[in-house]
């Protein structure tokens, strides 16, 4: 029999691993809403300051949250072997790289995004704005995934390398934030949106090729 | 030329004496240029008087760090197309100094800027909120070139990551610069006011020629340092494998 395509398998492996044990997608939503929900606690409950506040808290903590998980990502493909496989594959491991993160954001990231307009009105923003923000936040939570899994991949070899994948990956988060930021307060006519999606296709450009680098040396 | 430069033998015979010269002018220099700002030159009211004199080693160090990012980024992409081991220890010493430097550069500017601007930190400055970047960029590398098993594994993520880091700097330093236009507070004084006269310009321009020589003296006692290190492995391994 043969067998599957490595962009197949990596995709539905990354899928299949948020019900694994551990409870991968769930993990991030949690971590999602409970970053949210102490910021009222810390800063005050006033309605107009929460308000003025939610949208960035909510890009923090969507920054925080997408790489609650990341250290597995490629971590566990290293441990039981199919990594050093895919990296002997025809396919180019960029490309496995590309699906591996996608496929990851699908599960860990996409949740994050559906779940921003209740936390968001718990917080008092505007109800109206939130819903044309998803697509703000979908954006720049792909770009955070894209970067985070260069991240990853470069600690697949470290043990307990979550930190490390932290320190490495936000610095390269701050162009997102601040669009997302931007485009979320403008709303979805502004030109913030648009240097959000390019900050999103600059990281689709180079992440996965960096991600790859960074495989290959993990495996050898 | 790079062929010429990653012999380490011509490298050790060249660093031997080139190092210490390079500390020993840099740091005169930079002893000059120092004394220079504090006592020689006059007060400029319009910079928040004496505490402009801040200036002598900040204006430096914040050129320095520029520099020692685009040194990594450069040492690390020779490095990863011709494999040349200097230039892996090149990037090795780089990243310290380059962390100090930028450290140096945020220390002193939040120093000059609690009297002149009435805060330590302002997160509206873009190019303080760069340079703190540039901070992070630096521990990251280190901490990954140390959490890595292998010399050679330390070396391939670190210039990964600082190729990945170097192509995001300029992104990160426009989406800074627009971010901070729109929340610019009116009242902050602006730094470049006037064209700097000579009598400040001169000093200045020394300390940063100082720090430079200085920077590249440390850089290349560093990397000697590395090839020593390098060395006594290989000692040590000849002795254990008993040949």
């Amino acid at each position: 029999m043969r067998s599957p395509s490595p962009l197949r398998a990596a995709f539905r492996q990354a899928l299949g691993e948020a019900w694994a044990g551990g409870a991968g997608v769930l993990l991030p939503i949690g971590f999602f809403a409970g970053a949210a929900m102490l910021v009222p606690f810390t800063v005050g409950s006033e309605a107009s300051q929460l308000s003025s506040i939610g949208t960035g808290i909510l890009w923090v903590a969507l920054a925080l949250a997408s790489l609650v998980s990341m250290e597995r990502v490629f971590q566990a493909d290293l441990e039981d072997g199919v990594l050093e496989l895919w990296a002997q594959e025809e396919t180019p491991l960029f490309l496995v790289a590309a699906a591996k993160i996608i496929a990851h954001w699908l599960v860990s990231g996409l949740p994050l995004v559906l779940l921003t307009p209740p936390i968001g009105i718990a917080l008092q923003v505007d109800a109206g704005a939130l819903v044309p923000a998803m697509l703000a936040y979908g954006l720049g939570g792909l770009a955070f995934f894209l970067w985070g899994g260069v991240a990853g991949a470069l600690a697949a070899s470290v043990a307990r390398g979550g930190l490390l994948i932290s320190l490495l990956a936000l610095p390269l988060f701050v162009p997102t934030a601040i669009f997302g930021a931007l485009a979320t307060i403008e709303g979805p006519g502004g030109p913030s949106l648009l240097f959000l999606s390019a900050t999103t296709l600059f990281a689709l450009s180079i992440a996965p090729f960096a991600a790859s680098a960074a495989l290959r040396l993990a495996v050898d | 030329m790079i062929r010429a430069f990653a012999n380490p033998h011509r490298f050790m015979a060249l660093s031997r004496w080139l190092a210490p010269a390079c500390l020993c002018i840099g740091a005169l220099l930079m002893v000059w240029s120092v004394w220079q700002g504090l006592w020689v030159v006059p007060q400029d009211d319009y910079q928040g008087g004496d505490i402009m004199r801040a200036m002598f080693v900040h204006v430096p160090s914040a050129w320095l760090a520029m520099a020692s990012y685009m040194g990594l980024a450069a040492t690390s992409l020779i490095w990863f197309i011709w494999r040349h081991e200097l230039a892996d220890m090149a990037a090795k010493s780089i990243a310290p100094l380059g962390a100090a430097y930028t450290a140096m550069c945020l220390a002193t500017g939040s120093i000059w800027g609690k009297p002149t601007w009435g805060t330590w930190w302002l997160w509206d400055d873009a190019r303080m909120m760069s340079v703190l970047v540039m901070f992070f960029l630096f521990l990251g590398y280190m901490a990954l070139r140390a959490a890595m098993e292998t010399r050679q594994k330390a070396a391939r993520a670190g210039a990964i990551l600082a190729m990945v880091g170097a192509v995001n700097v300029p992104l990160i330093k426009f989406s800074v610069d627009i971010w901070s236009s729109i929340h610019q507070d009116a009242s902050v004084l602006r730094l470049d006011g006037p064209a700097m006269p000579p009598v400040y310009l001169t000093p200045l321009l020394i300390g940063g020629l100082a720090h430079m020589i200085f920077f590249a003296g440390l850089t290349m006692m560093l990397m000697r340092a590395e090839v020593w290190g390098r060395r006594g492995d290989v000692l040590i391994a000849r002795k254990l494998s008993g040949s």
